[in-house]
């Protein structure tokens, strides 16, 4: 099957889930409500709240999540700004912002420990009735960090181990290369740095930003792959082959263990197997297993108090990938709230069809057919066809004076350019348009898969975010939730 | 011309995309191009609208003149059971390294190593002849690592140094950096016209050319046309609204009046060419950082329907016009 297909076939499996709810009657609570918005607009997706989810003291995590490339650090520092200003104390864990972004929030010095972000304003209230207020009577805080992964790792050897040891572990080379470059590396340490963040509870809410992975999957992965290996069973055969070979039963696995270790050591070179034993037993002795850790923290992304939120933009592999998630988040039993879709696209003249955009457009383009003749063309006007509402067009323009704007040149020539300019904004418009039906189609094929995912739409900027201003904007769009302005269905 | 061409760039800028356009457009009549994917996507598979690919080169696509283009999934822990089959024959052996974990581990823990399979594969593929003597592979094009990793997975040597004093890793690893750190390479860099990734793209080749890796060529892809020009930009923000309002009106969009259809979309469509305007200058800003960069600078098209089969004939087809191959 194709990817199309295999989404065609989720979209009919979902549809069909759907009758079968709507037969029993056990709609969840935002059934009507979806009901409602597909009224509205063509996907029946429910509108999250986002306010709603900030503002709730029981809210402590919130993790974004997805592809990379669809604005999940904005959208981590947009929210934590947003909780901060409506009241609540918030440290955003950044993972690898753009330099910018980083920037605007005062942490372009990468060192590891949640900074004060200046330049916050207390707006709570400002929304008026819809204001539930999560931070009670005194204002809110914005803390803001950037994950060193290297320096987490050490951090965390050295909190375990006695110097000596933590010095011995930091210089191995196993070590080194470990710390600095294992394909879960970073997403174990942005866990483990998480972990610390909240079991410090300086801070009411904390918004993390997940390392962009290839995949989005790889950062509920990681960990436990990390975790499993250096707490498993070939780790232990090779620092312990003593302890093992003594017991009746793990005979053969001494035989395969020495071929192993041989092999192994061949290919590696002994020096390699050397430097792992040293390693993986300083590593075991000093704290309690990796395991253990991994566990606990993938124990505190499953309690009550985090909420996952999916970000992605509305393209292809985007969304695909986006679904992907919530199917696995709801495996692991991860409490997902919503998706965050950015860059959704809107026109404000979406009743003006791509098609007859690009018609008016070549008439333009053609001065000949519609121009120089006689009749109504030539009084530069047209009827409303498009809309039998409307009035019919013989009042029509007020007159021919295009001069009173003019510069230099005739006002045949100003005319020529209006109209080279109208093209310009017809092609365009038909571009926009279809633009539109694209991201439609792609969130129509994500909303039968999944019809009970709340989705907030944050509509396209044409520029990316530098400041603080630029942030509360975006949290205003997020909060705003509104549907983005759709094409009519035709 | 080098006859490894390694293809990296940020997240989401279609560098799969275009390492699949470029092999494509690589094979021109008579050659054969080996495109390699390294992380285990199957996004080659996807582009080319086939079943996932095996650990097994096969032929994907016939390129417009007669060229061909095969393609591999490398599985590192295959490529590690393959190696041990070469150099030790191990056989039943390996399955049971492999129950053990032991592949697992050598492939995953030490990234290093990992890199130095996946690399050693597509160099081996480089350099492989027939039984005349003729290279099997005209071009091998890599689908890397994304430009934030792609220098380390490349700089295997450094990588494993530490870990690996001797032995064969460290032989294969010696073997595979001078491959890489020939002419015989090229590594590109795909980026998109916004700020994010051409930053990336410039970090990226600072990197690389400290690491003394050959960079190759700066690839923008996902170009918007343009729509409206330098004088249309200039006459958005000044033109008097009644008179785009008249020049709606009389292209049949209905009145031009107040309150008429045509005017009612002059301020909307105005407003787009605003945001056009300000995206257009963004990119000009992008554009005119990429040109600093000293490198040949390319562009493909966004494609308006979206990227499939087609789209990537036609993208190998503008790359080959670009003479990129």
């Amino acid at each position: 099957m194709t990817a199309e297909e295999q989404d065609a076939a989720a979209g009919r499996e979902a549809a069909a889930e759907d009758r079968r709810a709507g037969r029993d009657g056990s709609e969840g609570p935002g059934a009507a409500q979806g009901r409602e918005a597909a009224a509205r607009r063509l996907t029946s997706s429910r509108v999250l709240d986002v306010d709603a989810l900030l503002d709730d003291p029981k809210t402590r995590i919130v993790v974004c999540c997805g592809s990379g490339g669809v604005g999940k650090t904005t959208t981590a520092a947009a929210l934590g700004l947003r909780a901060a200003e409506r009241g609540r104390k918030v440290v955003v864990l950044t993972i690898d912002p753009a330099r910018r972004l980083a920037q605007s929030m005062g942490i372009d010095s990468l060192d590891n420990v949640p900074r004060r972000v200046k330049g916050t304003e207390d707006r709570r209230g400002s929304r008026g009735d819809s204001f539930k207020g999560g931070g009670g009577s005194r204002a809110g805080e914005l803390h803001a960090m950037m994950l060193d992964m290297k320096r987490t790792f050490d951090e965390v050897v050295e909190a375990h181990a006695d110097r000596e040891r933590a010095a011995a572990i930091l210089a191995n080379p196993f070590y080194q290369s470990l710390s600095a470059g294992f394909a879960g590396t970073q997403e174990y340490m942005a866990m483990e740095k998480l972990g610390q963040l909240r079991a410090r509870d300086e801070w009411d809410l904390i918004v993390v930003d997940t390392p962009p992975s290839r995949s989005a999957l790889d950062f509920l992965d990681a960990p436990k792959r990390l975790g499993s290996f250096l707490d498993g069973r070939l780790i232990r055969l090779l620092t312990a082959p003593a302890k093992l070979g003594g017991r009746a039963g793990m005979a053969f696995l001494n035989v395969g263990m020495s071929m192993m270790t041989g092999t192994l050591g061949k290919l590696l070179g002994g020096q390699l197997l050397k430097d792992v034993q040293t390693f993986v037993s300083a590593m075991d002795t000093t704290f309690g297993g990796f395991r253990t850790r991994a566990d606990a923290t993938y124990k505190l992304l499953q309690a009550p108090g985090t909420a996952f939120l999916v970000v992605a933009a509305p393209e292809r592999d985007a969304l695909r990938e986006a679904a992907y998630f919530v199917e696995r988040l709801a495996a692991e039993d991860m409490p997902l709230v919503g998706l965050v879709l950015n860059r959704v696209h809107g026109s404000g003249a979406g009743r003006l069809s791509a098609e007859r955009a690009l018609d008016a457009a070549e008439n333009l383009a053609d001065p000949g057919i519609v121009d120089q003749g006689d009749g109504k063309a030539g009084l530069r006007n047209s009827p409303d066809t498009y809309d039998s509402s409307q009035p019919h067009a013989s009042e029509a323009a007020t007159g021919t004076d295009t001069s009173g704007a003019s510069h230099d040149g005739s006002p045949a020539d100003e005319e020529r350019s209006v109209d080279r300019l109208a093209e310009g904004l017809l092609r365009l418009h038909a571009e926009r348009m279809h633009l539109l039906a694209r991201e439609q189609r792609t969130r129509d094929r994500f909303t039968a898969r999944h019809p009970e995912v709340a989705v907030v739409d944050v509509p396209a900027l044409p520029g990316d975010v530098h400041d603080l201003t630029g942030l509360r904007d975006i949290g205003d769009r997020l909060a705003a939730g509104a549907p983005t302005e759709r094409p009519e269905p035709s | 011309m080098s006859r490894l061409q390694v293809v990296s760039g940020k997240g989401g800028t279609g560098k799969t995309t275009v390492a699949a356009a470029l092999a494509l457009a690589l094979a021109t009549e008579g050659k054969r191009t080996l495109l390699v994917e390294v992380e285990g996507r199957q996004g080659i598979a996807q582009l080319f609208e086939t079943e996932a690919l095996p650990y097994e080169e096969r032929k994907i696509a016939v390129a417009p003149g007669g060229g061909e283009v095969y393609a591999l999934a490398i599985d590192p822990e295959l490529a590690l059971l393959d190696y041990l089959q070469m150099f030790y024959k191990l056989g039943g052996a390996g399955r049971a390294l492999k129950k053990l974990g032991a592949i697992d581990f050598a492939t995953t823990i030490a990234p290093g190593i990992r890199d130095v399979l996946l690399t050693g594969k597509a160099c081996e593929a480089v350099r492989r002849k027939d039984r005349t003597g003729r290279f099997v592979y005209d071009y091998v094009v890599m689908d890397a690592p994304p430009t934030g990793r792609v220098t380390r997975f490349l700089n295997v040597n450094d990588e494993v140094a530490g870990l690996a004093k001797i032995g064969p890793i460290h032989n294969q690893a010696q073997a595979v950096m001078r491959v890489l750190k020939s002419p015989e390479t090229a590594v590109h860099l795909v980026t998109l016209l916004e700020e994010m990734p051409v930053q990336e793209t410039a970090d990226g080749i600072a990197e690389l050319r400290a690491a003394r890796l050959p960079v190759g060529r700066v690839i923008v892809n996902m170009v918007r046309p343009e729509v409206l020009d330098a004088a249309d930009l200039e006459l958005v923000r000044t033109v008097d609204h009644s008179a785009v309002a008249r020049s709606l009106s009389a292209a049949g969009l209905g009145g031009a009046r107040r309150g008429g259809n045509a005017e009612k979309l002059v301020d909307p469509l105005l407003a787009q060419a605003a945001e056009y305007a300000e995206r257009h200058a963004l990119e000009q800003e992008q554009r005119d950082v990429l040109g600093e960069l000293g490198l040949p600078l390319h562009e493909l098209p966004l494609l308006a329907e979206g990227m499939d089969l087609a789209g990537l004939y036609e993208l190998a087809a503008e790359l080959r016009d670009q003479e990129v191959s």
